[in-house]
């Protein structure tokens, strides 16, 4: 049988999304429902004085008015920080309650403070307005690089800080650099984004009267872990008094990890108002509210000899919190951000100090890459810096520094099991063409135009997270994945994971891998995923950890049955286990060459009565029944390595950036479904050029979110980019069975530095702040100008 | 309260309904057509589109009495007893949707392309895209989705 494994399989969830069958959360309805609209403080900053809620409640249609009294005194907890992290000095960090409707004070721009349930949603929005709210404004912490200095935001949080976290060695650090020919330095800000899935936030809520449960439908990646905080920490109702459901879901790219204000008041609502509760977030709500991305202001320098060796690196970042922790917030700038600092050089010597301080603006947490796409911009602006000033060729100056084997044990924490990073720059330098370069400039300035070339190679840990590694860097969290293979008596099957896809299409990667595992058809196999009373409990997808950790528990949970399958097939083989031999879905007797197919074993495994012998074939020892289950802990993080190339042409007159090469030469390991993988490199690109050219988020200096809809925040569109030329170098994982590596963040991680390279290198060398719109593009132009009329 | 008479996807409807109601309103609560999805309220993201006599145009900031009398087709509307249109067909083909959330706006906004032009280039293929945003794809098997789609229609 032809492995399924490694081909362009069509996928099996389309059909429902082209036809408009799809179910997001925003597409239920139930019976009797409320509109759930919530007031949202309008400052940045403020007291919450008195909140009158007596003219909306008379509102025509109105059923309830709560606010974060009523929350309080029903002692429903607050929104979380996952990850615990002790500063360099060995303090805790310091993390401020975060309420589900504020009661005391409002430190966003959106935070919600109270929420009414109408009949209608004309009438809920209409009630809202008439919620009077007497805020006294306080100034408003803005800009991260002087949260330390400005008053305290938070009771007991004192500078805003809310962590001084250290990774790496000063002091050797210092060695290295006393011993340097050259020190490059950057000062970086890493642009803070919005993710803007496409699908706006939404829940959908029904309390059953009777059995006492309450169902969250939600557009959540984890329906498990947005349960248990909601359990756990909550006290909403008990896990199994509460049913989370994550249907179809429109993207998340980490917005949609956290479970949020909304989620929380409407289930404790719905109690309380023994009412289903609907709400849905318009867009603005989403930029005010869904966790943000990046936002770091980076001093970053690299010790280098005068032939371009790396001695030392170091990096001093402040990272924005934003109001308050959420639940990757505090371990996206530290742990996903500072071991992989040194990218993919040997560098004896490196720290990464982070301040993340607290500011009052929206809360920023995981955002595709969390942490590795500052990381990488980081490294590879100072890599293409030193290029530059030491009059080196920028791909000959990282083949330099390249490791020569592998495993590769990197200075600060990571040991990289397998790679080929020249290989993959090889690659990327012939698929662009590198060497034609130089006379593709000169058509370019001979057309008036400025043409720039860029380079960036990364690796990046993602997998998250093995347990072991996780809890010995102190964090406290781990995260293995969940799966169980159900045979159904007539041979169908259902496979559960705890992976939420909501885009990634496990409907058909994990469908091919339990096919070939099984040796059945693909269309015999069902995913099923997203529900709480479905699946076991299971950490959701986030951090490209659904095939390398949630895939791999299926393929062991298959090999159970396999195995299970052998010695119900040796009973009814009448030989022992050790001579069945299971091949495409058939398991054989060695000598004999008598068979059981998967299905006739599934069969008998559950109607033994039903059978020729009239015998059980259930070996003593076995129970009935052909399901197995298995929770996967990697025993390492997966690091997905490559390098990417862009070419960007400048119209000095507009200042207008256009992209017109990009090619990305990416090793994910073994590939399960080409097409797939290419439409996550497609996307990952987008949003990483999007950072680099168009996207930002901008506050005012009163805490008002100026880009908070489509008119003000450039996303990209469809004539943004060219047509992006991928490759593929594949050196299979050492540390999980399939071979396999994540891919779902790198195009997001390694393009904001290859472009932004790309632009300063057209620029002659002018440092330039992402994004790299028209108006700063065209001023640098200017000054360039002016400076070469100096130097004639 | 304004009555509103339309055919959907072949069917006559007439509903009852405020008068600020949106067609996207109106096509996802009052007819359960909820393949017609809402991604932004500022007519940018084009999730919404639906064919009005025959022209994409966006659901979101359409009043549903503005186009009394007209014939609507929707996401739901395309394939034909059972059938994928060409347009569908060629997305699922070139692996042009991932989320799946702007998907049905994005192929009703290609099959009103192809309608207006045979055979576009990639470059008129995005420009003609330019008002659906797509935050998985890239764009990129979109734009191949077109093309394989533009000769099939």
């Amino acid at each position: 049988m032809a492995s399924l494994v490694g081909s362009r399989v069509e996928r099996k969830e389309d059909k429902k999304f082209l036809t408009g069958k799809g179910r997001y959360t925003a597409d239920i309805n139930i019976a009797n429902q409320t509109y759930a609209i919530f007031v949202r403080s309008p400052h940045a900053r403020a007291q919450i004085k008195k909140v009158d809620t007596s003219k909306a409640l008379k509102s025509s249609g109105v059923v309830s008015v709560l606010t974060g009294k009523e929350i309080a005194e029903d002692k429903i907890g607050g929104l979380i920080a996952g990850w615990a992290i002790r500063s360099e000095d060995g303090s805790e960090m310091k993390v401020p309650n975060n309420p589900p409707l504020a009661n005391e004070f409002a430190n966003f721009v959106g935070e919600p403070i109270a929420v009414v349930f109408a009949e209608s949603l004309d009438e809920a929005k209409a009630a809202a307005e008439k919620v009077e709210v007497d805020y006294k404004v306080l100034k408003a912490v803005v800009d991260p690089a002087k949260a330390m200095d400005s008053e305290p935001i938070h009771k007991d949080v004192d500078k805003n800080l809310c962590y001084d976290w250290l990774l790496g060695d000063r002091k050797a650090v210092d060695e290295a650099f006393a011993k340097a020919d050259k020190i490059i330095k950057v000062d970086l800000i890493n642009n803070r984004l919005v993710p803007n899935a496409m699908e706006p936030r939404a829940c959908v809520v029904d309390y059953n009267t009777a059995t006492e449960e309450i169902t969250l439908y939600t557009t959540s990646q984890n329906p498990h872990l947005s349960r248990l905080v909601m359990s756990a920490f909550g006290n909403v109702a008990p896990e199994n008094k509460l049913r989370v459901v994550a249907p179809d879901v429109g993207g998340g790219f980490g917005s949609k990890i956290n479970v949020y204000n909304e989620e929380i008041v409407c289930s404790w609502a719905s109690k309380k108002i023994e009412r289903p509760i609907k709400w849905v977030a318009e867009r603005t709500e989403s930029f005010l509210t869904d966790t943000h991305g990046r936002d770091h202001v980076t001093h970053a320098e690299l010790a280098v000899t005068k032939d371009g060796k790396f001695l030392g690196f170091k990096n001093e970042t402040i990272a924005n919190l934003g109001a308050y922790a959420r639940v990757f917030g505090t371990v996206t700038p530290t742990y996903l951000f500072g071991p992989c600092a040194t990218g993919v050089y040997v560098i004896p010597a490196a720290y990464s100090n982070v301040k993340a301080v607290y500011t009052n603006t929206a809360p920023v947490d995981a955002y595709r890459g969390a942490g590795r796409p500052e990381a990488t911009y980081t490294i590879e602006r100072l890599v293409e810096k030193a290029a530059m000033e030491l009059g080196i060729d920028k791909t000959e100056i990282r083949m330099k520094n390249f490791p020569s084997q592998f495993p590769f044990k990197q200075t600060l924490v990571h040991t990289v099991d397998s790679g080929d990073y020249v290989a993959g720059l090889e690659k990327a330098k012939q698929m662009a063409d590198y060497a034609g370069f130089e006379a593709r400039r000169k058509k370019s300035e001979a057309n008036g135009k400025l043409r720039g070339i860029g380079v960036s190679s990364y690796f990046e840990a993602c997998g998250i997270a093995p347990s072991a590694a996780v809890m010995s860097l102190g964090c406290g969290v781990g995260l293995w994945e969940s799966a169980e293979v159900r045979f159904n008596p007539t041979g169908q099957i259902s496979v559960f994971t705890g992976s939420h896809s909501h885009g990634q299409s496990h409907d058909t990667t994990f469908a091919q891998i339990a096919a070939d595992e099984l040796g059945v058809p693909m269309e015999n196999i069902d995913v099923v995923h997203g529900d709480t009373d479905k699946s076991t409990f299971g950490m959701g997808t986030y951090g490209s950890r659904s095939l390398t950790v949630g895939g791999i528990a299926i393929v062991n949970a298959c090999k159970k049955i396999i195995a299970k399958g052998k010695r119900v097939a040796a009973k009814m083989l009448e030989v022992s286990p050790d001579e069945i031999e299971f091949k495409d879905g058939e398991f054989v007797a060695l000598k004999s060459n008598k068979k059981k197919t998967i299905g006739e074993i599934a069969f008998a495994c559950y109607v033994p009565g039903q059978r020729d012998e009239m015998k059980s074939p259930i070996p003593e020892g076995d129970e009935p029944g052909l399901i197995e289950s298995a929770f996967y802990d990697p025993p390492n993080f997966s690091f997905p390595a490559g390098s990417h190339i862009c070419e960007v042409e400048i119209d000095p007159d507009t200042g207008n950036v256009k992209v017109e090469k990009y090619t990305a030469v990416d090793d994910f390991g073994r590939i399960v479904n080409p097409n797939i993988v290419e439409g996550q490199v497609h996307g990952g690109l987008a949003q990483g050029i999007g950072q680099a050219l168009y996207e930002n988020t901008q506050y005012d200096e009163t805490g008002q979110l100026m880009t908070a809809s489509y008119m003000d925040y450039t996303m990209p569109r469809a004539d943004n980019f060219p047509e992006f030329n991928l490759g593929f170098t594949c050196t299979h994982a050492t540390s999980n069975p399939l071979g396999v590596k994540g891919c779902g963040e790198a195009g997001a991680i390694a393009s904001p530095p290859t472009v932004m390279n790309a632009v300063i290198d057209a620029l002659g060398g002018q440092e330039i702040t992402m994004p790299a719109t028209a108006e700063k593009v065209w001023k640098a132009c200017k000054a360039m100008k002016k400076s070469n009329a100096k130097a004639a | 309260m304004a009555k509103v008479t339309l055919e959907v996807n072949g069917k006559q409807v007439s509903k009852e309904v405020p008068d600020h109601t949106l067609l996207s309103v109106f096509l996802r609560d009052n007819l359960n057509l909820t393949g017609t999805h809402v991604g932004c309220d500022s007519s940018q993201c084009g999730a919404c589109v639906v064919h009005v006599d025959g022209k994409s145009i966006k659901s979101c900031s359409t009043l549903a009495v503005d186009i009394e009398g007209s014939k609507v087709t929707t996401i739901e509307g395309l394939a034909k007893d059972g059938k994928l249109h060409p347009m569908q067909e060629a997305f699922k083909k070139t692996h042009g949707l991932q989320c799946g959330y702007c998907t049905p706006g994005m192929v009703m906004s290609a099959v009103d392309l192809l309608q207006n032009k045979k055979n576009p280039s990639d470059q008129e293929i995005r420009e003609w895209l330019e008002g659906n945003i797509c935050r998985c794809t890239g764009y990129q098997n979109i734009v191949a989705a077109v093309k394989e789609a533009a000769g099939k229609m």
